[in-house]
């Protein structure tokens, strides 16, 4: 693969190309389902091929081709530098990278059980008794299991002399069941949405997930949702379960702190963000027990945006996004960072494949633990409601108006954990919500939640992002305004 | 060893890359047909895909991403013993296809036998379909570069801030099967999208084509423009059930989500807002919708996953939901027939209607602005999730362009809200349409919609701009 590099490396610089960089890239993907008892879904698929960015005339070129030979791969690079000499026909400013060192290396995430090792009638297997659990609920209607395995080698190469090497293993696995009664859907998911729980782990993952002992619980409450009472329409205390508060933070914190999108680079489709460069260090974003970092680094646990090095070739790092409620960081790459004074990249370049260029994306954006025990949160609220597994998502252009609404609730009456509440909303002003927040759970029961689908980038790119919680409060927040009818 | 040489020129080129031949195509096909029986698959289905496109993307006034992709897949399905598999690789050479072979049958052997699955379906007859065209195959980065240049330049001389892309490409797709079957299609495609920023409004136009001499970008950059300096003063109003004239990439993103209700496996599922309303008076008497591949605003490849070919199917007519599509699995179960819009195999979902058209009306969004008292004219919707499946109420936000009508005029800009609204309600209250154009949005497939009006619409919240 260096081979091939170089090869694209000395084209682009042949051709006038000041930078280069290469990513080849191959990707291994198997996909299981199961739907009410029979396998749906059951493929496995690979691709492989090479990207190659580059700027000349101060302007991006970026070309990729699935043909490995080594005529083609320079075809490739000189088609991204006449690319790039077409970009500067409409060039804003000459592209200024920031500084950053070469790395030689060769990295890979760690995992106790190659998924691709397990035999398939063993992963089905699991699937299917789940599925069979579930089914066994009268009142579901539907039952749907699903395991996802990726394995992705990058070998990255620039122009300034970095060699690095990463394979990463990841590992995604989830169940629903679906009740459908008296012009009612309801559903229920574990241990979330999106497909269930997916982090840059090996087959352990399934095993830890328990998916026996929880595949009767959903289902059981699948059911139950349709006798259970409307959650009201107030203004009222809130408290998240960590699957619903990951996507709250990828939401209405990940995607606001970006720094394409503060620049207006992502103006005409993923929009722009509240957060202008007149924020940074002033924003009172939370309340003082707010603590947010963008954490890539490994120590941070293996989540969906852990890596040692990004699409550009920086390290790896934590970035202080929000310390202690104050707004203190943004996700940069090396052509912006020097935009508001950094002297560095904080690392957040990824790409889908090597089919698409690197954009900055969020990496582990995560909520830090705070100091409460779960029950004593319970039990130190007199009266709020709980929501649990995200349903339904939205947040507006600038993020600053959002709308969740989850897969069921309860209220919490005195202390207790109480009925249970069908169709679950609420809505708020970001920095107003995380204002609110006056209680988060301490470290046992924090969970580094993978989000996979997060979309963003023309041609469109499909990233997975990490996003540590634990369950949190929020006070005076306006709930159940998705199903109010006035 | 490379089975396909990879050199010729099937009818165009995007900067310097070019389609294979269909004699190619059909070369690798019959090469992994070949293999598979060699490997003792009884049934065999081969896709071959290849795709190559380039986008040109601005902000800030300047093109700052700038992309081209060339890539070619080849996915076999096997099928033995009523057991089934895919497996699907970017490598042709014939180690790699027969390695994808085996995977799909080590994938297959490896589940329960289906009792249920069908054998694959022999020779079909297809209706053909020419998208392919020239120009938008020739366009260079050069040309995007230089129509990016000119809607920037519009921006800078109206104090403005222009963002957007513009695109071309071409993609052709093979199906062929151990039975005989064999299908092809091959197809161009350009789309222009611009944003232009006055701070503190921005708003937004959009176009698509398989021909990308009908893309008028400067029009485009200058309608966006025009309304751009219309939104900078916004006023606030309250949030509410309002008269709402949407266009058309208001219609599209919004009912872009009912489609899959009409797949017969959702029926099936239970997790189709039509079960038990097929054939009831669901929406407005003067909502019709057709399936129609062939209309000659859509595109899209003229056969299935199967290859089966696909056939116009009224869905909606005056209102009632009277027709489902039907795979060739979902229709032998409800004793139908397959209507070519099945999903390539195995899946869950079953199928679903990729080619919409509504009948539209005789309206204008000019038209519905003077006929109406007090409403909102709403340029396009942003973020569209489902909060309640089975009545269908979406959520979202307005965005790039929300406008206070008063006594037949555009009176001011209005802050952008926050909707929850029942699309089978929004059917519903549809006063007035415009023909049906060939519309593109963010959020869903493209579709032949009419701007409407529709009285009613819910907003719950504001946000701050």
């Amino acid at each position: 693969m260096w081979d091939l590099s170089s090869n694209a490396l000395d084209t682009a610089k042949l051709r006038g190309a000041s930078y280069s960089d290469v990513r080849v890239m191959h990707l291994r993907q198997r996909d299981l389902t199961t739907k009410n008892g029979q396998v749906g879904t059951l493929a496995q698929s690979e691709s492989i091929g090479i990207g190659v960015r580059v700027l000349a005339h101060g302007a991006w070129g970026f070309a990729s081709s699935d043909r490995l030979t080594r005529e083609n791969v320079a075809a490739c690079a000189a088609q991204a530098v006449s690319i790039a000499k077409a970009s500067a026909l409409a060039k804003r400013s000459n592209v200024v990278m920031a500084p950053e060192k070469a790395y030689v290396d060769s990295w890979q995430s760690p995992f106790r059980k190659d998924p691709f090792e397990i035999p398939l009638e063993t992963q089905l297997a699991v699937l299917l008794a789940a599925d069979g659990e579930m089914r066994k609920v009268k009142g579901v209607t539907l039952t749907e299991t699903n395991m996802q395995f990726r394995k992705i080698d990058s070998w990255f190469a620039s122009s300034i002399g970095s060699r690095i090497h990463q394979r990463k293993v990841i590992s995604g696995c989830g169940i629903g069941a679906t009740s459908f009664q008296g012009g009612e859907i309801q559903k229920r998911s574990y241990p979330n949405s999106f497909g269930g729980q997916h982090a840059l782990e090996g087959y352990e993952l399934v095993g830890s997930l328990e998916l026996m002992k929880h595949a009767p619980v959903i289902a059981e409450e699948a059911a139950a949702l349709h006798s259970a009472s409307q959650c009201p329409e107030k203004f009222g205390t809130l408290i998240l379960a960590g699957n619903q508060l990951g996507l709250q933070i990828h939401e209405s914190i990940g995607h606001p702190i970006e720094l394409d999108r503060v620049l207006g680079q992502e103006a005409n489709f993923a929009g722009t963000s509240f957060l202008t460069l007149d924020q940074l260090n002033k924003l009172k974003y939370g309340s003082n027990i707010v603590n947010v970092v963008a954490d890539a680094r490994l120590d941070h646990g293996q989540g969906l945006g852990t890596f040692a090095y990004d699409d550009e070739g920086v390290p790896a790092q934590c970035t202080d996004i929000i310390k202690e409620g104050k707004f203190r960081g943004y996700l940069s790459n090396r052509e912006t960072a020097h935009l508001i004074g950094l002297e560095r990249s904080s690392g957040t370049m990824r790409t889908e494949s090597w089919n698409r260029l690197p954009i900055i994306r969020m990496t582990n954006v995560s909520l830090l633990p705070g100091t409460w025990d779960y029950d004593d949160l319970i039990a130190a609220t007199p009266d709020g409601i709980l929501m649990d597994t995200n349903r339904s998502w939205s947040i507006d252009d600038r993020r600053y108006q959002f709308q969740f609404s989850t897969e069921i609730g309860w209220e919490i009456k005195s202390g207790k954990k109480g009925r249970m509440l069908k169709n679950p909303s609420y809505s708020g002003i970001t920095t107003e919500f995380w204002n609110s927040c006056d209680a988060i759970c301490k470290f046992d029961h924090w969970t580094l939640w993978g989000t996979p689908n997060c979309g963003k980038g023309q041609p469109m790119q499909t990233m997975g992002t990490g996003h540590g919680a634990a369950p949190a409060r929020f006070r005076n927040v306006r709930i159940g305004t998705a199903f109010s009818k006035q | 060893m490379t089975i396909a040489p990879r050199t010729r020129k099937k009818s165009g080129k995007v900067g310097q890359s070019e389609l294979l031949s269909s004699r190619d195509l059909r070369g690798i096909m019959d090469t992994a047909l070949r293999l598979a029986k060699s490997t003792g698959s009884a049934e065999t289905e081969v896709h071959v895909d290849e795709v190559a496109d380039a986008l040109t993307r601005f902000a800030n006034n300047g093109i700052h991403q700038n992309v081209f992709e060339h890539v070619m897949t080849v996915s076999i399905r096997t099928a033995t013993g009523g057991r089934t598999a895919r497996a699907t690789t970017n490598r042709l050479d014939e180690d790699s296809l027969r390695a994808t072979i085996e995977a799909s049958l080590s994938l297959a052997h490896s589940q329960p036998r289906d009792p249920g699955l069908l054998p694959m379906p022999g020779r079909q007859r297809y209706r053909k379909v020419n998208r392919f065209i020239k120009a938008t195959a020739a366009l260079t980065p050069e040309d995007r570069a230089r129509a990016v240049r000119l809607a920037c330049d519009l921006a800078v001389k109206r104090g403005q801030v222009a963002a957007g892309i513009f695109s071309s490409g071409m993609s052709q797709t093979a199906v062929g099967n151990s039975r005989g079957l064999s299908a092809a299609y091959s197809e161009t495609h350009s789309q222009f999208s611009i944003t232009m920023q006055e701070d503190p409004a921005a708003s937004w136009a959009k176009a698509d084509s398989v021909d990308a001499r009908e893309i008028h970008p400067q029009k485009l950059a200058a309608r966006a423009s025009e309304k751009a300096h219309l939104a900078v003063k916004t006023q606030e109003l309250a949030p509410g059930r309002y008269t709402v004239i949407l266009e058309p990439a208001a219609v599209l993103d919004l009912v872009g989500f009912l489609f899959y209700d009409f797949a017969a496996t959702a029926l099936r599922d239970k997790r189709s807002c039509l079960n038990d309303r097929m054939g009831k008076q669901v929406f407005g008497k003067n909502i019709n919708i057709t399936d129609d591949v062939f209309h000659p605003l859509q595109k899209g490849v003229p056969f299935d996953g199967e290859g089966m070919p696909r056939q116009q199917v009224l869905l909606v007519d005056k209102g009632v939901p009277q027709n489902l599509v039907y795979s060739r699995a979902s229709a032998k179960a409800a004793r139908k027939k397959p209507t070519g819009h099945g999903f390539a195999l195995p899946n869950e979902y079953g199928e679903a209607p990729m080619n919409l058209v509504f009948s539209g009306g005789d309206s204008s969004v000019e038209k519905m602005v003077a006929s109406t008292d007090r409403g909102l004219l709403v340029t396009r919707l942003w973020y569209i999730r489902e909060v309640d499946p089975y009545e269908k109420v979406m959520t979202g936000m307005t965005r790039d362009g929300l406008f206070l009508v008063e006594n037949g005029m555009v009176t001011s800009a209005v802050k952008n809200f926050r909707f929850n609204q029942s699309l089978i309600g929004m059917l519903k209250n549809v006063e007035l349409m415009s023909p049906a154009a060939r519309t593109t949005g963010e959020e869903s497939f493209e579709m032949v919609v009419p701007a409407m009006k529709v009285h009613d619409f819910h907003f719950s919240e504001i946000t701050k701009f």
